[in-house]
């Protein structure tokens, strides 16, 4: 659709093409994974898929809309501890107090514990906390044209502080150990591994929903909006529409989709402490997403998924080398290929097109240098220019 | 009147470390726009410097005094490689800089875990500044107030530098308006070059000074680098009086917060002010002005 020569017929193809991703995504996940993997696996792939699920959303707020968030742990965080304060007071019983609070403070509960004894409250807090937080903080900082570099430091700003701040509760919040020891999840006993596998088929649907959701954004109106922000933010604002609110609703979205995939991961992994949430996971989150392909639908979520692999895989075995072969990933990916592994050349002519890795999002390289010096007066510290659509 | 005196001593304490720590990247991120996170790493590669030297110089003065311009040089060459092999080729992509050279803090991180261990080493102190000094009021720890002036010394060192050499009236064009300070014969490559030589050696002088807060451990950048691109993103760009008050202004705040809070909370809510603070001058305290729409 961003092609205004596409006929109707190749944007058919092409839709089907993601119908197609979608399938085989649904049938790795959902068949395929469950068939072959171990219950030790199949958990693992379970953290893995609420990675991919943030993945979706930085994807959008990122790669689509330009706001690199480096805080998305915040709301991983937020929809992750309001799971576990259900969980706890579910498995302390009714008008009972969580282990911890006894062995640490006074036994009492704090007031604000109280409403996620109901189930109903939980699930809409998972939502709708880390929307409103991400809803306060985007439209202090959207409306007052902070961006780029600017809003990207701020992100990382509330990372830390978010940290810190959960650090330093330990009587109400766990502290440095976080919460932990769950033993139900609604009524299922987390002990039972046909429960195990449940929150795995969880996890997985959610993410094709959420994938399905970004899909469908994508194609519509908002979609081609918000990548026109993101290349040239005053263009769209001469046009008449408002940048700071089409880049709040996807920054809400991202936070939202963060917050349901920390409520997934708690359960799945059985615990949420600051070291799930601070600044080094937020920016793990991003590489994922910078790896797979920023702009592209399905890129993220490989992206997310293979790193994470590739940590559990060659970290526990070669803890030094990883982080050297991290670094160099991150550093070779974003320099060389901005639009991550799923624009090398080759694959980029053929595949990509057709299954949905297209390049709709525009090409990220940047402008030629000629160019770009007679674009950006200053050296662009907004960003703007990261993203100028090269020819399709 | 004790309590408030001390405080403001604290205060002050924290913002000149504060201060050390963002005022190179005060000069390379108003220069070049670049977000350079391995700015924490330079830190930590000033105070292993620092620590190295005190391994071939037993006398803790003499090594410390040595360690402060070597700490320059080694974070000065470090960054001067980076800009060299990486950020130049990314200057019209400032966000994907921050990813960049967080991937070689990452590494950079390892290396200094492999050279040196994962444990935290010491730097013994030199006898001078193990005391305190009493200001009448209040006691102040000597190490505090030797930081307190080496940060005024290189704030007044690079203010000399930006004012009356060839080099700083050259790296201000190029904050001005870059394309006009080439077309007038500035080679903004080699000054971009420069530039990031001096910052990065601020980082390394920075280094140095923490050890003798705390021991010194591979991730003893990451704990200063969130801070000090707040300072920058409070302070605004592209002028260092804008960094020297945010500093202080933020170590004030933190201090005062965490007398009548606890310092978690007074880190949530120094980071609420910033943002409040961003809600009336979206560009920080001073910034250059141009004409651009942003």
């Amino acid at each position: 659709m961003t092609d205004t020569t596409a006929t109707s017929c190749g944007k058919l193809r092409r839709n089907y093409g993601v119908l197609f991703g979608f399938v085989l995504g649904a049938l790795a996940l959902l068949v395929l994974a469950p068939a072959v993997l171990s219950d030790f696996r199949l958990s693992l792939l379970g953290r893995f898929v609420c990675y991919g699920i943030v993945a979706v959303g930085i994807g959008l707020a990122w790669g689509r809309g330009g706001m690199l968030t480096l805080g998305q742990g915040v709301f991983f965080g937020l929809g992750g501890y309001v799971m576990a304060f259900h969980l706890k007071l579910a498995d302390a019983g009714p008008s009972g107090v969580p282990d911890f609070m006894l062995l640490y403070g006074s036994g009492h509960l704090p007031i604000w514990w109280e409403p996620f004894r109901s189930p109903v409250v939980t699930l809409l807090g998972i939502v709708l906390i880390p929307s409103l937080v991400a809803f306060g903080l985007g439209i202090a900082i959207f409306r007052r044209r902070v961006r780029g570099a600017y809003f990207a430091i701020l992100s990382q700003a509330l990372a830390a502080a978010f940290a810190i701040l959960l650090i330093g509760q330990q009587v109400t919040l766990g502290g440095f150990n976080g919460l932990n020891g769950f033993r139900s999840f609604f009524g299922f006993n987390l002990y039972d591994p046909v429960n195990k596998r449940m929150l795995f088929y969880i996890a997985a649907i959610a993410l094709l929903a959420m994938l399905a959701v970004v899909w469908q954004l994508y194609r519509s109106r908002y979609g081609e909006l918000l990548i026109a922000v993101r290349d040239q933010e005053e263009r769209v604002r001469f046009l008449g529409y408002d940048p700071a609110n089409i880049k709040l609703v996807a920054y809400v979205l991202a936070a939202a989709m963060a917050g349901i995939a920390g409520a997934l991961f708690v359960p799945i992994v059985g615990i949420i402490s600051p070291a799930n949430v601070g600044v080094v996971p937020s920016i793990a989150f991003v590489i994922g997403v910078a790896i797979g392909g920023r702009a592209t639908l399905f890129g993220p979520v490989l992206g997310a998924i293979a790193v994470a692999w590739a940590q559990t895989a060659l970290s526990e075995n070669f803890p030094s080398f990883w982080s050297y072969f991290q670094g160099a990933l991150f550093v070779l990916v974003i320099a060389f290929l901005p639009a991550g592994l799923s624009s090398v050349t080759l694959l980029q002519r053929s595949l990509p097109r057709r299954w949905g890795f297209g390049t709709r999002g525009g090409s990220l390289s940047p402008p030629p240098s000629d160019a770009g010096s007679l674009l950006s007066p200053e050296p662009d510290l907004s960003g703007v220019s990261a993203g100028t659509e090269t020819g399709q | 009147m004790q309590a408030l005196f001390s405080q403001l001593v604290a205060g002050l304490s924290l913002g000149s470390i504060l201060l050390l720590a963002a005022l190179g990247l005060a000069l390379t991120f108003g220069q070049m726009g670049v977000i350079n996170m391995a700015h924490g790493e330079f830190i930590m590669a000033g105070a292993y410097t620092a620590f190295v030297v005190q391994g071939v110089i037993a006398d803790a003065g003499i090594s410390l005094l040595l360690a402060i311009p070597l700490g320059f040089l080694v974070g000065g060459l470090m960054g001067v490689i980076l800009e060299a092999t990486l950020i130049r080729r990314m200057y019209y992509r400032p966000l994907d800089t921050l990813l960049v050279t967080w991937g070689v803090s990452l590494i950079l991180q390892q290396v200094a875990r492999d050279i040196f261990g994962a444990p935290n080493v010491d730097v013994r102190a030199p006898g001078w500044l193990s005391g305190s000094i009493d200001l009448g009021i209040t006691q102040v720890p000597a190490a505090r107030l030797f930081i307190l002036v080496l940060a005024a010394a290189a704030v007044i060192g690079l203010s000399l530098v930006l004012k009356m050499t060839p080099l700083g009236r050259r790296i201000r064009g190029v904050v001005q308006n870059r394309d006009l300070a080439e077309t007038v014969g500035i080679s903004t490559r080699s000054t971009d070059r420069l530039t990031f030589f001096i910052g990065s050696g601020l980082a390394g002088i920075a280094g140095v000074a923490l050890t003798l807060l705390g021991s010194t451990g591979p991730t003893l950048g990451t704990s200063y680098i969130v801070d000090a691109f707040l300072v920058v993103v409070a302070g605004g760009i592209g002028q260092i009086k804008g960094a020297v008050i945010a500093a202080f202004g933020l170590g004030l705040l933190q201090a005062t917060f965490e007398y009548s809070t606890t310092a978690s909370i007074a880190k949530v809510m120094v980071f609420v002010v910033i943002v409040v603070f961003l809600q009336i001058r979206p560009q920080g305290i001073f910034s250059v002005r141009t004409r651009s729409l942003a």
